[in-house]
């Protein structure tokens, strides 16, 4: 299969394809491909939120209501309360993509070490956003916030709440199964890392890794505010 | 530019290095040649196109006659929507792009494969799996709720393949995404020396903007069909009004794609059809920027018109207003490329073979099922055409005159360079008057039709509109006949066809330098482009004649 050709003068590094010219031609196909496909990613959520706008819209207060009986259920105390554990999770994701640009530039500068402590980190912090979102959703099984015919929600209209509960845990299980696989990806790179394929002069997993890994996380930024914040303010 | 080059058979993307059953197997089914892939998914596209194509038969044989005798109303529901889905997620979105686009554009634009090739070959996996799903749902009873699957009745009401068609179609759409992307990237970044981007085949501009849809539009369908799943499955109501959901708001989302899938679907024939005017009429395009930026224009007004499906559901008259505007204006670039085509042959040197009168064919049908859908996009007539025969008919001329055509006759046009043989030239002329002839029989009397009031989707029909319906279904067998000719004689050719030059048909274009079939690095230096596409002389005929009687 693979031939070479002796007309096209060939690099000497083990990274390169054979359809490229230069490893610079080859890292900029790759970004310009993950950019696309974290384009079609912004689409994939973009449909959802539309389905959220046009039923917080539709359905204003209760939405307003819905959320803050998310954020603040009653009878709870303050460790349990949905806000907290949001907020928590929040800070624990971004701390997770400042060590994930951390271990970017560590392939970059070829500390090998630090690098696979650094994505090491960032996937115990990926667990732990993981776990306390498992936490979240058990809390709000109990509360019979699940859509479905336990459903119950006596402080507005119940389908309109459940509709914004649906919109919840699909907006926020949607976002799981991403940081699910970005710890698949994470666990992919450590291992390589550790076998210390990553170089200088060619770390583009490491980079698409990031990429990914960041693009996760503005989705929690942007998850965030529209489901545990709309209801707080009085 | 006559002489028979004979290629050394391992500068041939066919030859192995390899011989036995099992070692050709595995070299095509584990292959990253961009080639060899765009000829896998030639094989399981027209697999699904024959498929398609039966269940057209059904339809067109239960409307011989007023009542609803041959097959009942449910069967014939499944038919029209297992044709429906068929035709469109496993033909004609991956159709050209993934054979032809797959197969053309690294060697259009002087690479030796698409940037990503393992995606390439991911891709093919991915549609042969979301097939599978397909043909699994039609095996088991099909699926009844038309292509659109509206809400409540497909979530609520329907009780038949939803859920695995579903799956099909989500999974379907991974593959155009990533062969969307893959060619996006490949444009941007594997141009060959001097391939600027105004001195790129309008092929490959085409596919661009083509490739710009699939990526950002299919997300949005696989969100919808994630929702009306979990509607579906768990009983819950994101789109069911006794739940407070809103069954428009499923139109929308749904319209969102598959409005610019049109064009996903309409774009890669333009692609075809500027090739082959150029080539045909030895003129250098009229218009080449305006060609070319009308695809980019297509893609983009493409995807703020979706709101002309819904003139009837409820939808505001304001909204109904705007999105009629931009209907009107979308039809613009298409014109445009009309024009362009035309003042192209405008003193050329027209050569009538088989792929030009396929192009020609094209431009007549494509005005037509272009200006219906201007009837369409006024808000007024389409209360009256709405879900007619009308609407059957237009897309029809768009979808089958316009891509099918495209298709075809671009299969036959670059027969040579992809086999190594020429098909004959004769029959390829007979078929292309015949699948025109028959066409337009079938689907002619169906913009009559709609217009007298029938409704789609109907099994039975008061006899006065059966005159149209026989002479519909008379024209579509003739088409069956139009459709199975190449099938026999460009499969004759692999055998009995003459050898191809590298460059039969005397055309520009990189492709043609190399030689036929093309060898598995596609060429022997990279190329370096000096010149613009298109620079034809009408005095230079140059078109390679077979001898003997083939």
């Amino acid at each position: 299969m693979a031939q070479h050709n002796p007309a096209v003068p060939t690099q000497h590094s083990p990274h390169l394809a054979h359809h490229f010219d230069t490893l610079e031609q080859q890292y900029d196909a790759a970004n310009a491909g993950m950019w696309l496909f974290l384009a079609t990613e912004i689409m994939l959520f973009g449909a959802l939120f539309v389905a959220y706008a046009v039923y917080r819209f539709v359905y204003p207060e209760t939405f307003f209501e819905a959320s803050r009986h998310l954020a603040i259920p009653a009878e709870s105390p303050w460790y349990l309360r949905s806000v907290f554990l949001g907020t928590i999770n929040t800070t624990v994701l971004l701390v997770s993509s400042l060590t994930m640009a951390l271990a970017v530039h560590a392939a970059q500068t070829g500390k090998r070490n630090r690098l696979v402590w650094l994505l090491l980190a960032t996937m115990v912090l990926g667990t732990v956003f993981l776990g306390i979102k498992g936490l979240e959703y058990f809390l709000k099984y109990e509360e019979h916030l699940i859509p479905g015919p336990n459903f119950i929600f006596e402080q507005a209209n119940r389908n309109q709440a459940q509709l914004f509960f649906l919109l919840y845990f699909i907006g926020t299980g949607l976002h799981a199964v991403h940081m699910v696989i970005g710890l698949g990806l994470l666990a992919y790179l450590v291992f390589q890392s550790r076998k210390g394929r990553f170089t200088p002069e060619w770390f583009t997993p490491v980079e698409m890794g990031g990429l990914y890994w960041h693009f996760v996380d503005v989705v929690w930024v942007f998850l965030f505010p529209l489901f545990y914040l709309i209801g707080l303010h009085e | 530019m006559s002489s028979i080059s004979t290629p050394r058979p391992q500068d041939n993307f066919y030859h192995d290095e390899k011989y036995g059953f099992r070692p050709w197997l595995k070299s095509w089914l584990l292959t990253t040649d961009h080639k060899r892939i765009g000829i896998l998914y030639m094989f399981a596209i027209n697999f699904f196109f024959a498929i398609g194509g039966l269940l057209a038969t059904g339809i067109r044989a239960e409307l011989v006659t007023p009542a609803a005798d041959m097959v009942n109303s449910e069967v014939y529901n499944r038919i029209f929507t297992s044709h429906g889905i068929i035709m469109i997620f496993f033909f004609l979105i991956p159709s050209i792009p993934a054979t032809l686009g797959n197969f053309l554009i690294p060697l259009m634009i002087g690479a030796k494969d698409l940037a990503f090739p393992k995606l390439n070959l991911l891709s093919w996996y991915i549609f042969m799996l979301a097939g599978f799903f397909a043909l699994y749902t039609l095996f088991t009873g099909g699926i009844d709720t038309g292509w659109t699957f509206y809400t409540p009745y497909s979530t609520t009401y329907a009780n038949t393949g939803v859920i695995p068609m579903g799956i099909a179609i989500f999974i379907a759409g991974f593959s155009s995404i990533l062969t969307g992307l893959n060619f996006i990237v490949t444009i941007h970044k594997m141009r060959a020396p001097g391939m600027t981007w105004f001195r790129m085949p309008l092929f490959v501009w085409s596919h661009y903007a083509t490739s710009l849809i699939q990526v950002l539009g299919t997300p949005v369908l696989a969100m919808t069909v994630i929702l009306l799943a979990l509607e579906r499955i768990f009983r819950i109501g994101i789109f069911d009004p006794q739940l407070g959901g809103d069954p428009v708001l499923f139109q929308h989302l749904f319209w969102f794609y598959s409005h610019p899938a049109v064009y996903i679907m309409l774009l890669p024939g333009m692609a075809i059809i500027s090739e082959l005017i150029t080539c045909f009429s030895r003129k250098r395009i009229f218009g080449y920027k305006f060609v070319a930026f009308s695809s980019l224009a297509i893609a983009i007004f493409g995807f703020l018109v979706w709101g002309h499906h819904m003139f009837t559901s409820s939808q505001s008259v304001f909204a109904g207003m705007v999105f009629s505007l931009i209907s009107f204006v979308v039809a613009v670039p298409s014109a445009i490329k009309v024009f362009n085509w035309t003042a192209t042959m405008y003193k050329g040197r027209i050569y009538y073979e088989a792929p030009m009168l396929y192009a020609l064919g094209f431009l007549g049908l494509f005005i037509i099922g272009g200006l219906t859908g201007l009837f369409l996009a006024a808000t007024a007539m389409d209360v009256h055409l709405h879900d007619t025969y009308f609407v059957v008919a237009h897309f029809h001329y768009i979808m089958v005159g316009g891509t099918l055509m495209a298709y075809i006759g671009g299969l036959h046009f670059w027969w040579p360079k992809i086999t190594g043989r020429m098909y004959s030239e004769i029959w390829g002329r007979i078929s292309a008057l015949v699948v025109f002839a028959g066409f337009n029989l079938a689907f002619f009397p169906q913009f009559i039709l709609g217009q007298l009031g029938m409704p789609r989707r109907y099994s039975s029909y008061p006899e006065e509109f059966q005159i149209y319906h026989v002479l519909s279904s008379a024209g579509s067998s003739i088409l069956a006949i139009g459709y199975a000719l190449p099938v026999v004689y460009l499969l004759l050719s692999l055998k009995f066809g003459p050898k191809a030059p590298s460059n039969p048909w005397g055309a520009t274009g990189l492709e043609w330098t190399t030689t036929s079939p093309p060898p598995t690095h596609n060429f022997d230096k990279t190329p370096v482009v000096t010149e613009e596409a298109y620079s034809y002389n009408p005095q230079d005929p140059g078109i390679f004649r077979a001898q003997g009687k083939w």
